[in-house]
Parts: structure tokens; C-alpha cells; sequence
């Protein structure tokens, strides 16, 4: 298993030095347009938040995995975990938000103590969608986790899932030695008790990221073959699939510097740029929240530690209204949300 | 002067093409364009024709273009050396089955 950024005391732990980074070289000569001028081409900048639809919460950096790519540098190793206290906190927003997704984030966010306490009360509060990320191997990593299957149906859950390929070989590749076949068996467990099913009202969507420094392809017809090869080798099903673009920050930002395919990369997400996936991002309609309440335009700038440009700046002081009219932050990892058909947690934009 | 014939930044400027000659250029990126398309071959599919035929013509470029389509594409890299083996088994045919020419000549002119 890889040891994050922190535990490797790799100077890019620190998100001064990626903002940094990204800030300067190919983008500070005028080799490639910054992700603002680029933005301000078509008026768009700067971003402004439309109406809100989805407050993410991220329940802690901890996670059972260390995925090659992972944007939050999570790991066993990380001990960021929200407070029983901060997620009162976030239960008085969603009790008043309007909107009306609530999506729970990690690490694995079933790691945090208090997930199941959480999610009972966070799920009294009546919410429209409720999402939590799980990375599947969580489900089948210590006995005390089997039963969450049946627990997330019982709250009516909406479970995405990280699967970055139907092959055994790519995904443990990427998210480490015996993955492919826990995050399986998982699935297998979920359909079991109707997650993923046709016509089942317990929806399961899978995500997918590309393993290497290229973009990910047509989100329709990846979905597709992961559909087809899933049913074919293994009898899964499941309802979406999310072609998600990394962003070059965190230990992706790390690989591609170390592969030395950072420039490319940075070609490659300029090139891609489409003005019309700028009206869509996810920042504009989304709130994160971190492990410690505070709060960011969305998780890529949790991760780079870039907090909302407002005065209401933690979950303790939360006012809706207020957070709605500020200016979204927006660097150069935003070109990674914008290349193509555009990527958010939810997959393509336009 | 430029020191290799292949740079891999020119590859970037292929649509340039058209600019020597917008009429004839468009037609071809036109025709281009609709062949990737899905047919009755996936769009799959004949990404991984393609990978296979850039290595047959031995195109940089095309190399370049097609394996990372192919793996845009979710295409593994076990698929795409299956398919070189295609391209390098019909080439190596091809020198073979000349052997036949040779064949018959050596039958026709030796004692």
C-alpha cells in the first residue's frame, strides 16, 4: 500500500505549495492561459453561484485505501474526523437548507464514529437525495461494516461507488492490491438486497476515473461496456455510471509530476476546454463542508485549502443567503472540471 | 533545422492542414470524423482498427492518437496488444505468402 502525502512528508502535503505550483510554470509565461482569463474570454468570470442544490459533507480524511489519484490524500494515516459537535452543527443546516441533495464524503465517510448516528438524524430531516460515497471495500473490511448494506437501504441511501474498471488488473492498479475483488463482492451484497437493480428505487451509480494522465472518454458509452462487462463476468447491475476527470491537485498532481506528464496533462484539459461546461460546474450549485465546519465552493478547493470568499466562513455561522452572494474561487485545477462533456461528482455537465 | 522529422508537438497542429487548402481539407476531416463514428462497428471497435493499422503504416502520430483514445475508451492494454498481433500477423503473412511467387519461380526455372 502507498503512504499518502502527509505520511511521506511530500512537499505537496502542503496545498500552498500545489497552489503554487499550478500557478506558476506553464501558466505564469502565458504559455497557457490561466483558468480566470480563460473563464473572462466568455464573460464568465467570475463565477457566481446559481441556486443551491447539494451540500456535501466531508465526514474525514480517513480511509481504509490510498488510492493512486485520491484528490483528499486519504488514508489510514489521516486522522481528520468530524466531530460529533460539528455534525450537530451541519444537522441545524440541513434541517433549513434548501437544497436538496445531501451527499456525505471521505476518506471512507463509514469510518467516521458517528456515521450511523449521523446519518440517522441527518435522514429525519427529510431530504430529497441522500448520497453517501462509499469506496465499496469499506463494506467488506471489518465485520462491524456488513451490515451497512442494509442500513443504507434502510435510510433510502443513494450509494455512488468509485469503480475505476471492470478489470481486475486497471483497478488495483489504481486503488491498490485486492480492491477489484472486495469492491465485487460489495456490489454483489448491494444488489443482493435490490441496490442497482432495474426499476429499483435504490439507486446505486458507479464512478469512474480515468487510471493515468489521460481524460476520461464518452461517459455514455463507457457506461456502456462497464454494464455489459459487470453483467457479463459477474451478474452486477447498476443504474449510472460517472466519467469523472481528475483534477491535477493532491497525489494526482504528485503522479503526474513524477511521471513527468504534468504539462501534457495541462495541454490536454486546456485543449478540452468547453466555455458551455462553465455554466454547469458543481461549485456553483454546491456547498462543502470539511471534516472541521468550514466551508468551500467545493472539494477540490477544501483539499487545496481555498475557503469560500465570504464572511460566513464556518458551519457554526452558516447563513444561506449570505453564502449565495459571494464570488466562486477558481484556479487552474478548474480546467479539469471543464474539459469536454465537463465532470463534477455527478459525472458530465452538458 | 530541425533536428528529428517527428516532432510529437505537430501532431497537435494536423488540423492546420486545411489552411494550405480549406476546400479539400474540410472534406477529408469531414469524411475523418464520420468514419470514427458508431456504425455497425462501435466506436470501440474501430479505435482499436485504427491502433492496430498505425502500427502496420508505422505512423508516430497515429500511435500517439489511438492509444490514448484507446484508453479514453476504457480499452485495456491486454485489448490493444491483441491487436497488434493482428496487424503484425497479416503483415508477416503478407511477406509469406509471397513465398509462393518464390516457390513458383524456383520450381519453374530449377531442374
Amino acid at each position: 500500500m502507498i503512504k499518502s502525502l502527509h505520511k511521506r512528508n511530500s512537499e505537496l502535503a502542503n496545498s500552498n505549495k500545489q497552489v503554487e505550483f499550478l500557478s506558476n510554470g506553464i501558466f505564469k509565461g502565458g504559455e497557457l492561459a490561466t483558468f480566470n482569463n480563460k473563464i473572462a474570454e466568455t464573460n464568465q468570470f467570475p463565477l457566481r453561484p446559481k441556486k443551491l442544490e447539494i451540500l456535501q459533507i466531508n465526514l474525514g480524511y480517513m480511509c481504509n485505501q490510498v488510492c493512486e489519484h485520491c484528490h483528499v490524500d486519504a488514508g489510514p494515516d489521516r486522522k481528520e474526523i468530524m466531530t460529533k459537535e460539528t455534525m450537530l452543527q451541519c444537522l441545524d443546516v440541513i434541517k433549513s437548507t434548501q437544497a436538496h441533495t445531501l451527499d456525505l464524503t471521505g476518506g471512507a465517510p463509514e469510518m467516521n464514529p458517528n456515521f450511523r448516528w449521523f446519518v440517522d438524524e441527518a435522514s429525519k430531516a427529510g431530504i430529497k437525495d441522500f448520497i453517501v460515497r462509499s469506496n465499496l471495500t469499506i463494506l467488506r473490511a471489518n465485520k462491524k461494516f456488513y451490515d451497512l448494506p442494509e442500513f443504507f437501504k434502510n435510510h433510502n441511501i443513494h450509494v455512488i461507488s468509485s469503480m475505476p474498471h471492470w478489470t481486475k488488473g486497471k483497478t488495483d492498479k489504481q486503488r491498490g492490491s485486492g480492491v477489484f475483488d472486495k469492491s465485487i463482492k460489495a456490489l454483489e451484497e448491494l444488489n443482493k438486497i435490490g441496490y442497482g437493480m432495474p426499476n429499483s428505487n435504490l439507486k446505486l451509480d458507479l464512478v469512474y476515473n480515468p487510471s493515468g494522465a489521460f481524460l476520461p472518454g464518452n461517459q455514455v458509452a463507457l457506461e456502456k461496456d462497464f454494464k455489459k462487462a459487470l453483467h457479463d463476468d459477474f451478474g452486477i447491475q447498476f443504474h449510472n455510471l460517472f466519467a469523472i476527470t481528475n483534477l491535477p491537485i493532491s497525489r494526482f498532481l504528485d503522479y503526474l509530476i513524477a511521471s513527468e506528464n504534468y504539462e501534457d496533462y495541462m495541454y490536454s484539459l486546456v485543449e478540452a476546454y468547453n466555455p458551455e461546461a462553465v455554466k454547469n460546474v458543481m461549485c456553483t450549485n454546491t456547498i462543502s463542508v470539511s471534516w472541521d465546519g468550514f466551508l468551500y465552493d467545493c472539494d477540490f478547493n477544501q483539499m487545496l485549502e481555498l475557503p469560500v470568499s465570504s464572511k460566513v466562513k464556518h458551519i457554526s455561522e452558516y447563513k444561506e443567503d449570505q453564502l449565495q452572494n459571494r464570488n466562486i474561487i477558481t484556479s487552474q485545477h478548474c480546467y479539469g472540471c471543464t474539459a469536454g462533456a465537463g465532470s463534477s461528482c455527478q459525472g458530465n455537465i452538458i | 533545422m530541425q533536428k528529428t522529422y517527428y516532432d510529437p508537438t505537430d501532431l497537435k497542429k494536423f488540423g492546420k492542414i486545411s489552411e494550405w487548402n480549406e476546400e479539400l481539407g474540410s472534406k477529408f476531416f469531414e469524411y475523418y470524423n464520420s468514419v470514427f463514428k458508431e456504425g455497425n462497428l462501435s466506436e470501440r471497435e474501430k479505435s482499436l482498427i485504427a491502433l492496430a493499422v498505425s502500427h502496420t503504416i508505422q505512423c508516430p502520430y497515429c500511435i500517439d492518437a489511438y492509444t490514448g483514445d484507446g484508453l479514453q475508451r476504457g480499452i485495456t492494454k491486454e485489448e490493444m496488444m491483441e491487436a497488434l498481433h493482428v496487424a503484425a500477423a497479416i503483415r508477416g503473412g503478407a511477406s509469406l505468402v509471397h513465398g509462393v511467387q518464390m516457390m513458383n519461380k524456383v520450381n519453374k526455372l530449377e531442374m
